[in-house]
């Protein structure tokens, strides 16, 4: 694949995007979060078509319209979100579209026992006739894999196929691999923990923003050269260069030993008053999870949490909005504002009871404060009787912002505030966030831009795979550092 | 493996088809005991009489909601089918003529409802309610809202009905009731259907994970509405039994027809969420559905009960389905 480009309406997401897999050996693609590497790969397979560049397959251009074509050439992707039936038989899942027949009837014994062969051929154990839901993530993962290989294909791409896996799974997987690759078959394999790329690959091409950075011979090369050639070393903003927060700054919330699911294994960590502490790592890292938990919207099976020294009991997000705490969700259509909705009735909509006498509704206070921090948030809408949805995402964020400052939320979650927002809009979240600050509330920021970690934060918290992998003041951390401590497992 | 696949087969029949077995026979026994006149031929007749039409459309729509839909229009397009049925037969189109075109008729509202849902991504809630509506207006509008009867069984037409039952009613001799074989008939086929051909592993295939099979290379778009076709055509086959056992129809009735039918599917252990579901296990439902109804005034209470008592059956087997589900998506 050579100079390929991708926009996405208007906003490129490929700039000459460059790769080369070789017959039998494991390439390893790496990027930050929106490096572009699931973007080169769905044009690889057909699930998005190119602007521009060229893609040559056994010497030969070739360009995949759909999924279909690009599997019929021996093209084939293991989604990192499994793509299973799951009320299916395995040996269903896996013959799916193209079963063995006798007559106008699915051969279903003829599909079991050439399933049996399949899983003999790379050595697992799975029975063609339980029930795909059944399995484990794992051995449905290697179904995945055993479909890929039935149909003859000759490049294999694994996106991120280790994140749900457990350990024994791993090493089974990679035996799989290699297997593969002795037998000629050329893999991708995207991955973002570093320790598999030195065990498993054996060259490793690196994107940042869209581009091609440059390709390694894993052997020849260390961890931190990859993470160097990941971040790059060029500072887009500056970053902040010393704490505000004084040293003896009283602390608002601590949170000990919290643990919900998988994604959260015992977190601790304190936030003080008029502090912005980051929150870094990779996708899946359990940071939004954890923010989750905190505020009560997922089940938590243990841990304490502290407002201002008193352990507070948080069940669900009512406890928490009553604690004082309030979450700006990484997904504001779904969780954040209701845009259906005008900006007066967003703005008041964690706090109705202030508003409202006996079952009324209040109208004019509603709109003399939503009023009140649209000018100070300088939110741009025309009144506080517009949609919401007709409003920019920078300006919804802002509405978000004022329903949790009307609240009075002195302790306050921005799950990836900038997301999905233009860069003018960006400096005006950050000024006011800053200000937040200033006036004594405190913040926790989730965010997936480094830039924007070592942009805003006073600390910050590094988390890898449901633990905090990393701690730093903001005059030690940098791009590198946080990124060591999100690849390392455990 | 013999054990281990017959423990199989057990695990994925589902415990709730196995409650739906045990209620089934719970139910008729319970009647039998408690009342003498319950155990005659007579009454196994009536029961099978008032199952066909539910059973059918049962069947049918059994299709439909394993692709996570839900076909709502199958109770009005049967009187629908059955009023246009009716006007052609008076205009003089000999009988079997019109009954081939009731049939097509329920297939061509199943086949609109089809389009509406896949291609045009309609809700199937809305896009059946819609043709619900369309169907029992427009069976209105044909009939000028007059009532339709079909051929008595003594008419020289009136050899359609022994295809459900061969004479009035009374005992098995006199009043052979053919139309359990052709439900069980078809019951069978639509079950090999779905299990054992190509557009029926596809249909529960795309209720289970409609994306992935999408990406499996499959035309999703043709078999979903393969699914509400079989539903309106079903439907047909229903209005055909329904003529045959009551022999007149009513302009603007078949309220609530869609819901036993529904309810069957269900208690037979069919996920409104999509992806599971068997013919076996809607017969059985079926069946529940009209032992109560003919059962309950032998027990001193009226026919109105049964819809309380159904209430609480199809709120069970779903809160059941739930539950089910919540605990295979935490493994």
């Amino acid at each position: 694949m050579e100079g390929i480009d991708k926009s996405f309406a208007g906003v490129s997401a490929l700039k000459q995007a460059k790769l080369e897999v070789k017959a039998g050996e494991v390439h390893a693609l790496m990027g930050e979060n929106g490096a572009g590497k699931s973007t080169l790969m769905k044009i690889l397979t057909g699930i998005y078509s190119k602007d521009n560049g060229s893609i040559k397959f056994d010497e030969k251009e070739v360009e995949f319209k759909n999924p279909r074509e690009a599997q019929d050439a021996g093209i084939v992707i293991v989604h990192q979100e499994l793509n299973m039936m799951n009320h299916l038989t395995v040996a269903q899942n896996l013959f799916i579209g193209k079963e063995n027949m006798k007559g106008k009837f699915i051969n279903d014994r003829a599909n079991n026992e050439q399933a049996k062969l399949l899983f003999k051929k790379i050595n697992i154990d799975i029975d063609p006739k339980e029930i795909m839901g059944n399995l484990t993530v794992g051995r449905q993962q290697m179904v995945e894999i055993a479909k890929a290989i039935s149909t003859d294909a000759k490049v294999i791409v694994f996106d991120e196929p280790t994140a749900a896996l457990t350990e024994t799974e791993i090493t089974e997987l990679f035996k799989i691999i290699r297997d593969l690759r002795n037998k000629g078959i050329g893999i991708v394999y995207i991955s973002h923990r570093m320790d598999e790329i030195k065990q498993i690959t054996d060259r490793v091409t690196v994107m940042r923003d869209g581009e091609y950075v440059g390709t390694l011979i894993t052997e020849e090369c260390t961890k931190d050269d990859i993470i160097s050639m990941m971040v790059g070393r060029v500072i887009y903003e500056d970053p902040k260069q010393t704490s505000n927060v004084p040293a003896d700054a009283p602390v608002v919330l601590s949170v000990k030993n919290l643990n919900a699911g998988k994604m959260v294994r015992d977190v601790s960590f304190e936030l003080k008053k008029g502090e912005i502490l980051g929150f870094s790592g990779l996708m899946g890292a359990g940071r939004t999870e954890t923010a989750r938990a905190i505020f009560g919207a997922d089940p938590k099976e243990s841990g304490q949490i502290f407002v201002n020294g008193k352990e507070v009991t948080i069940n669900n997000p009512m406890d928490a909005v009553n604690a004082g705490i309030g979450y700006l969700s990484e997904d504001r259509k779904r969780y954040g504002v209701i845009v259906q909705k005008t900006v007066a009735d967003n703005s008041v909509m964690a706090n109705l009871e202030n508003y409202s006498s006996g079952i009324f509704i209040n109208d004019k206070k509603v709109k003399k404060d939503s009023k009140k921090y649209v000018e100070l948030l300088k939110t741009k809408t025309p009144s506080v009787d517009q949609y919401v949805m007709n409003l920019s995402g920078g300006n919804q964020q802002k509405v978000v912002i004022a329903k949790w400052l009307i609240r009075d939320s002195e302790i306050l979650i921005f799950d990836e505030p900038t997301r999905g927002i233009d860069v003018g809009a960006k400096s005006e979240i950050y000024s006011l966030m800053n200000e937040l600050v200033k006036e004594g509330k405190s913040i926790i920021m989730i965010s997936s831009e480094l830039t924007e970690v070592l942009r805003m934060s006073d600390r910050v918290i590094v988390m890898c795979e449901g633990r905090i992998a990393g701690e730093f003041s903001i005059e030690e951390a940098n791009q590198e550092k946080i990124m060591h401590s999100a690849t390392l497992r455990k | 493996m013999g054990n281990n696949s017959l423990k199989r087969v057990f695990k994925n029949m589902g415990t709730q088809k196995l409650i739906a077995i045990l209620a089934l026979v719970f139910i008729y026994v319970f009647f039998a005991v408690f009342s003498s006149s319950f155990r005659t031929s007579n009454t196994l007749i009536s029961i099978f009489d008032s199952s066909y039409y539910i059973g059918f459309m049962a069947i049918g729509v059994t299709f439909v909601i394993i692709t996570g839909g839900i076909d709502l229009s199958i109770g009005t397009v049967l009187i629908c089918s059955s009023l246009i049925g009716g006007v052609l037969y008076e205009k003089g189109l000999p009988l079997a003529l019109v009954l081939i075109c009731i049939i097509l008729i329920g297939a061509l509202f199943g086949f609109i409802n089809g389009i509406l849902v896949s291609k045009f991504k309609l809700p199937a809630f809305i896009a059946t309610l819609g043709t619900m509506m369309i169907t029992r207006g427009f069976g209105s509008i044909v009939t000028k809202t007059k009532s339709i009867t079909y051929p008595l069984r003594t008419a020289e037409d009136g050899w359609y009905k022994s295809l459900f039952r061969t004479g009035p009613i009374g005992n098995m001799e006199t009043g052979f009731p053919t139309g359990f074989i052709i439900l069980m008939v078809l019951a069978i086929a639509m079950a090999i259907f779905l299990n054992k051909t190509r557009p029926g592993r596809y249909i529960l295939a795309l209720g289970s994970n409609k994306e992935a099979t999408r990406l499996s290379g499959v035309n999703v778009v043709k078999w979903e509405t393969l699914a509400y076709v079989i539903s309106g055509t079903f439907a047909g086959l229903a209005a055909i039994s329904y003529i045959a056992i009551y022999s007149t129809v009513q302009p603007g009735s078949g309220n609530g027809f869609e819901m036993d039918a529904i309810a069957g599917v269900v208690i037979g252990g069919t996920s409104l969420a999509g992806g599971v579901g068997s013919i076996a296990g809607t017969i059985i439902g079926v069946f529940i559905m009209s032992i109560l109804k003919v059962g309950l005034p032998f027990i001193g209470l009226q026919p109105h009960y049964q819809l309380f008592i159904t209430g609480f059956v199809i709120i069970l087997a779903v809160y059941a389905d739930v539950r089910n589900r919540a605990k295979s998506s935490k493994n």
